[in-house]
């Protein structure tokens, strides 16, 4: 019996031009054109989607959660990293 | 209503109609038995793209419902092939490569025309594109894979082609080149076995020792068991919805 196991792939889906891919899901395919022809049926088929990366999830370095708070907690207490400061002139809208 | 348009040919609607909704059934008997589950929903997918041409071919040459549930085995115009038994799964993609590269053509020279088909082949040839490079990537895969994957396709590519000489009769009413059809569909089909390292069939595709009277009514042992199996709900409850 040989391995029948496919490898895991995650999908990034871009919704529509102008916005960045996001990701959407993962799924197996034994390689990487049929993870996008599976990514299309998956993911895009009520069109939400104008282009699909595909990305074997080996590939991905993820952060651990123990490192957590090294990582994430000293941008807590930074407010003046957030643009909340400005007084919006009136008139200016979609900001 | 313009005045270009003329009257639907039955028999055509009838017999496209009937291929994409038998292919249409058989390829959703593999729901629950595919063999992983990215491959049920592509499966899945193709199917509910030819149940979605059928409604429309079906509704030209009269009520969908009663043409699907209500006619006996012989009154069916679909081609032999698509009824044929899904087998393993290399049966399948050989009947999805043959079908799908003959349909492919078939709509995109109807798209192209300005009968009463070409609304319909406009919208469909994407979606048979789509099928026939899923076939064709399949194909490549099995035939190019283990001994055991090339075996089995050989087997399957082997098994259906003498079903592949129906396709290219003429049929009342579609307006179409069946020699040219022909032609192309044997180059694209060569090509894709030839890149997939298996050998193209040898047997006969028309004539006596080949098979195909679909489009006559005359149909193959297993599609009885098969419109049972899919009329058999419309029939015992005649007229339930939902």
């Amino acid at each position: 019996m040989t391995n029948t196991d496919w490898p895991l792939w995650e999908v990034f889906v871009r919704s529509r031009r102008g916005l960045s891919h996001t990701h959407a899901g993962s799924l197996h395919a034994p390689d990487a054109e049929f993870a996008l022809r599976n990514a299309r049926d998956l993911y895009t088929r009520r069109g939400e989607g104008v282009s699909i990366w595909v990305v074997p999830s080996t590939a991905i370095t993820a952060s651990s959660p123990d490192e957590k708070d090294p990582f994430f907690e000293p941008a807590a207490d930074k407010p003046y990293r957030h643009p909340t400061f400005y007084d919006i002139p009136e008139g200016v809208k979609h900001l | 209503m313009t005045a270009a348009q003329t009257t639907v040919p039955t028999t055509a609607a009838l017999a496209l109609g009937d291929d994409a909704l038998v292919l249409s059934h058989r390829l959703g008997e593999w729901a629950g038995h595919a063999p992983v589950l990215e491959e049920e929903v592509a499966l899945a997918n193709i199917a509910l793209d030819l149940l979605g041409q059928a409604r429309v071919l079906l509704s030209m040459a009269g009520d969908e419902d009663e043409l699907a549930y209500l006619r006996e085995e012989r009154a069916f115009r679909n081609l032999q092939l698509v009824e044929q038994p899904n087998g393993d799964f290399a049966h399948t993609i050989a009947r999805q490569l043959y079908f799908s590269t003959y349909q492919h053509l078939l709509y995109a020279e109807l798209a192209a025309g300005d009968g009463p088909f070409a609304p319909l082949a406009a919208k469909a040839v994407k979606e048979v594109a789509y099928h026939r490079d899923h076939a064709e990537q399949w194909t490549l895969r099995l035939g190019d894979g283990t001994d055991e994957s090339h075996e089995r396709m050989r087997r399957a590519a082997d098994a259906l082609w003498r079903f592949t000489g129906e396709m290219f009769r003429p049929v009342d009413g579609l307006d179409v080149d069946p020699a040219g059809m022909e032609a192309a569909w044997l180059e694209s089909v060569e090509d894709v076995l030839r890149r997939a390292t298996l050998p193209l069939p040898e047997g006969p595709r028309a004539g006596g020792w080949t098979a195909g009277a679909g489009r006559q009514g005359l149909h193959t042992e297993s599609f009885g068991r098969m419109l049972a199996e899919m009329q058999h709900l419309h029939r015992s409850h005649p007229g339930a919805t939902w």
